[in-house]
């Protein structure tokens, strides 16, 4: 009887290597396999493993690109440039404070921001960018998300001493400047994770354009979409208007307006001696 | 003498008639303005009344204001399900002040006569700013789940 439960023990030992040595052949690591073939008489000398290398690609790297936020070049009008001059100090100054990334509009970003009904005192919205507006310190933009099927917009200043950190999740462009229309479009176009992890994104070259192209609910729409003077490029107009509509939406167009050269205002000198002085300033 | 006052009420018509085209193509509550008497609403709590289908959408027939429109805030009165009920509003579509959430529907929550809401448990976020106005809507605050 006892021979026979010596055998059986036998037996599930060596099963129980065969099934380790399989186990070996399956998993390149196994540093188990040492210890229970200890043939050689001294053991070998520890060497430490190599010390691994995390590159954290969570985190966002500081973009390296020529980028003037659009709200430093003034309106073409003829108030006072030393208005915006004055201006420009305050927003360098907060600028110095607070980390404004650069962004686009179709950018999903994350804002901080102080509320002092909210628990906590802080709220955090997690939306795409919809629209940029406004110049100089009064610069607003626009996020917007879906909430428990709930469309919620919120329009953020973007110098507000209520700011406390801006965050870009997802820096990428969209094919328009304006994406209002998405208040129009099927609401998985605006919905953004709230929990979203920051894409990791190149710091040097151009932004990369999603050229995503929406379907809009049917028609009521907020605004006529298809008009020219919006000249929206993100949308599938196929899916929601008849080839005729679309003719019809032309009647409005102005193609005389391109040629108009009063209404040419050139901002590329302006805008190069605007960034000299904002890195001048912010570098001091 | 009858010529001016038919011709008034000619342009009268034709101004009704062109208005009434105008309404066809478009919805009736306009996104610029915050609500107002004949609004129409979305019931966002879970009480039965809001919820169940009805040939007739929820429409506000007062707002408890001095100028009549509602804000976030205000209470109106709606005429829901052949009912005359209380509501609370705690969204609407118009952008409201700065760095403050704008809907895409114009929510009420149903409220007894004397504040209490009528629902257990409010689907959609409320916006923070409701804490800070005057008025006992802690009861109201307490069924949100979320706030934005």
């Amino acid at each position: 009887m006892a021979a026979c439960a010596k055998g059986i023990d036998k037996f599930m030992f060596s099963l129980r290597l065969l099934r380790n040595l399989r186990l070996k052949n399956e998993r390149s690591i196994s540093t188990s396999v040492c210890r229970l073939a200890p043939n050689s008489e001294e053991p070998p000398k520890f060497t430490p493993p190599s010390k691994p290398v995390i590159i954290d690609k969570t985190q966002s790297v500081a973009s390296l690109r020529k980028f003037l936020s659009p709200e430093f070049i003034p309106p073409r009008q003829r108030t006072d440039p030393l208005k915006f001059s004055i201006e420009r100090k305050d927003m360098i100054r907060r600028r110095k404070v607070l980390n404004i990334p650069e962004f686009y509009v179709g950018s999903i970003l994350g804002v901080t921001m102080a509320d002092s009904n909210a628990s906590g005192k802080t709220n955090r919205f997690v939306g795409i960018c919809i629209q940029r507006g406004g110049k100089g310190l009064g610069a607003t933009f626009v996020l917007r998300n879906i909430i428990d099927n709930q469309g919620v917009e919120i329009c953020y200043e973007l110098y507000s001493p209520r700011i406390q950190k801006i965050d870009v999740l997802k820096l990428e462009k969209r094919l328009d400047d304006n994406l209002m229309y998405l208040r129009d479009a099927m609401p998985e176009y605006s919905t953004v994770d709230p929990d979203m992890k920051p894409v990791p994104f190149s710091p040097t070259g151009e932004v990369s354009v999603n050229k995503i192209k929406v379907r809009m609910r049917p028609k009521p729409w907020s605004k006529r979409w298809e008009r020219p003077k919006f000249n929206i490029q993100g949308i599938r107009f196929d899916l929601s208007l008849t080839p005729e509509q679309m003719e019809h939406a032309q009647k409005w167009a102005q193609p005389w307006q391109e040629y108009d050269m009063l209404k040419e205002y050139d901002t590329s000198k302006l805008e190069g001696q605007i960034l000299s002085e904002v890195q001048q300033e912010m570098s001091k | 003498m009858a010529f001016p006052l038919l011709s008034k009420s000619l342009t009268g018509l034709l101004v009704e008639s062109s208005s009434i085209i105008h309404r066809r193509t478009f919805s009736v509550s306009a996104v610029a303005a915050a609500i107002q008497k004949m609004t129409r609403v979305r019931v966002v709590d879970n009480s039965s009344l809001g919820n169940t289908p009805y040939h007739r959408p929820p429409r506000v027939i007062h707002v408890y204001t001095k100028n009549g429109v509602g804000k976030v805030g205000d209470k109106v009165l709606l005429a829901i399900k052949g009912q005359k009920k209380k509501a609370l509003i705690v969204g609407h579509k118009m952008p409201g002040e700065r760095m403050s959430p704008r809907f895409d529907s114009n929510n009420v929550v149903l409220i007894e006569d004397n504040g209490n809401p009528t629902g257990t448990r409010i689907k959609v976020p409320i916006p923070t700013h409701l804490r800070k106005v005057e008025g006992d809507y802690a009861k109201v605050l307490a069924i949100a789940s979320s706030f934005v």
